[in-house]
């Protein structure tokens, strides 16, 4: 199918496209890479009036260190990410989750930014800063305001963004030299979307321990602590994690997610 | 033609197109129908099956979930302007010397695809490439001659540069 007909903008600032997307006399939506917006365009799920293109925003498009944290423009690719010319803060976290989203092809036009606002619960980015701890600043309006991703992501598709708002930044905690990851999904081909994802972080130095399952048809579901690790991820223990979310009431589903946790719990522990 | 149209002025295989595109037009629809470059094959048009690949800055891209409007001040380069690309060729001889086709209708996107793995994976082995080349669907060849054809010219490539 082909997209409805939309008009198109393509401001060269952040507050030229603020501007555009506070227009309340036709539905408008910001659009980056179009990777996920691109399909749900030509299925015709999306019928926007005015698509602001928000990649020719030179401020989006920058990678910086701010003391301990890595600041990553909104429409940072996927691709850039995967390629590290930026210092990876992260310990290989961000280089090696980029590089299994999807496809290259999509990879070179897909933004980190994008991912996030599109807030499809199988996304990897979604998941794995959920895990790290990152927030995300959200850019509108009424100017700037700094969400940790677990009050980011509200749902399906759902996140705290306000209408005229976008992201602007990601800003990633680093990790200390103590700190282990893991990170495993349930793809029934590569690339393609996750079924299960598990997401782990142990970093002793900032005291964390922390589990998230992900693609659970809901928000990320965080786990904090030590339950989960030294054999404690097992069915039992995820259908109570995941109660209230239809992976609990699905045993092939909760199986799922518990193996997707499993492997990516047992990266850390190998 | 819509009312939203708007003047975009990109290189299309080297050569100046100015144009006037509707927004929603995608990327692949703008090739073959106003370039009438039919190399570039639709397939799923949401950005699954990898037929509509072709590069953007030469980086490849899925030119079905681009849309054209997009691409001002960019440069496209579809499989129509690889004819004399060193990479292309080394594969378009290898794809046929190792049954990588058969319809070729996924073949356009494949040799785009498989091109960048060369370029920037000459240190892949067969899981590497066919990760890699996941994101092309090939319903002939079963993917063993389409591997083998990129296998065939890393080697060769790995050989003459040794």
């Amino acid at each position: 199918m082909k997209a409805v007909d939309f008009d198109y903008a393509q401001p060269a600032t952040l507050a030229e496209a603020l501007e555009l997307l506070s227009r309340e006399d036709v539905m408008v939506r910001p659009v980056a890479g179009s990777q996920s917006l691109g399909p749900m365009l030509n299925l015709r799920l999306a019928q926007p009036e005015l698509l602001v293109d928000i990649t020719r925003i030179a401020e989006l498009q920058t990678i910086r260190q701010e003391g301990d944290r890595l600041v990553i423009g909104a429409c940072v690719t996927h691709a850039r990410l995967e390629d590290g010319d930026y210092p990876d803060v992260t310990r290989g976290v961000l280089p090696s989750v980029a590089a299994v989203i999807a496809y290259r092809a999509v990879r070179n036009r897909g933004t980190i930014g994008g991912s996030l606002a599109h807030a499809d619960p199988a996304a990897d980015w979604v998941n794995v800063l959920t895990a790290l701890g990152a927030d995300v600043v959200i850019a509108g309006p009424g100017g700037r305001r700094s969400v940790p991703m677990t009050d980011f992501i509200l749902g399906v598709f759902e996140t705290a963004l306000q209408p005229g708002e976008i992201v602007a930044e990601i800003h990633v905690p680093a990790l200390s030299d103590r700190a282990r990851w893991g990170y495993y999904k349930v793809c029934r081909k590569t690339g393609e979307f996750s079924h299960a994802t598990g997401a782990v972080l142990i970093d002793p130095a900032r005291g964390v321990q922390r589990c998230v399952a992900g693609a659970t048809s809901g928000k990320p579901v965080v786990i904090d602590g030590p339950a989960l690790f030294e054999g404690g991820c097992t069915e039992a223990a995820m259908a109570a994690h995941l109660a209230g979310s239809p992976a609990a009431d699905d045993p092939i589903a909760l199986r799922t997610h518990t193996v997707a946790l499993k492997r990516a719990i047992a990266q850390v522990m190998s | 033609m819509s009312a939203h149209a708007k003047s975009i002025s990109l290189t299309v295989n080297g050569a100046r197109v100015e144009a006037s595109v509707p927004p929603r037009q995608h990327l692949g629809d703008f090739l073959r129908e106003r370039e009438l470059l039919t190399g570039t094959h639709l397939g799923c048009e949401h950005g699954v099956c990898g037929a509509c690949t072709i590069l953007i800055d030469g980086e490849p891209a899925r030119s079905c979930i681009t849309f054209a409007v997009a691409c001002d001040g960019r440069s496209i380069t579809t499989v129509e302007g690889l004819d004399d690309d060193p990479v292309a060729t080394e594969l378009r001889e290898a794809f046929a010397a190792e049954h990588g086709l058969q319809c070729g209708f996924c073949t356009p996107g494949m040799l785009v695809a498989a091109r960048d793995v060369v370029l920037r994976r000459p240190d892949a082995d067969n899981p590497a490439i066919r990760t890699a080349m996941s994101g092309n669907l090939c319903r002939c060849t079963g993917y063993v001659g389409i591997v083998n054809a990129i296998r065939r010219v890393i080697d060769a490539r790995n050989t003459n540069a040794g």
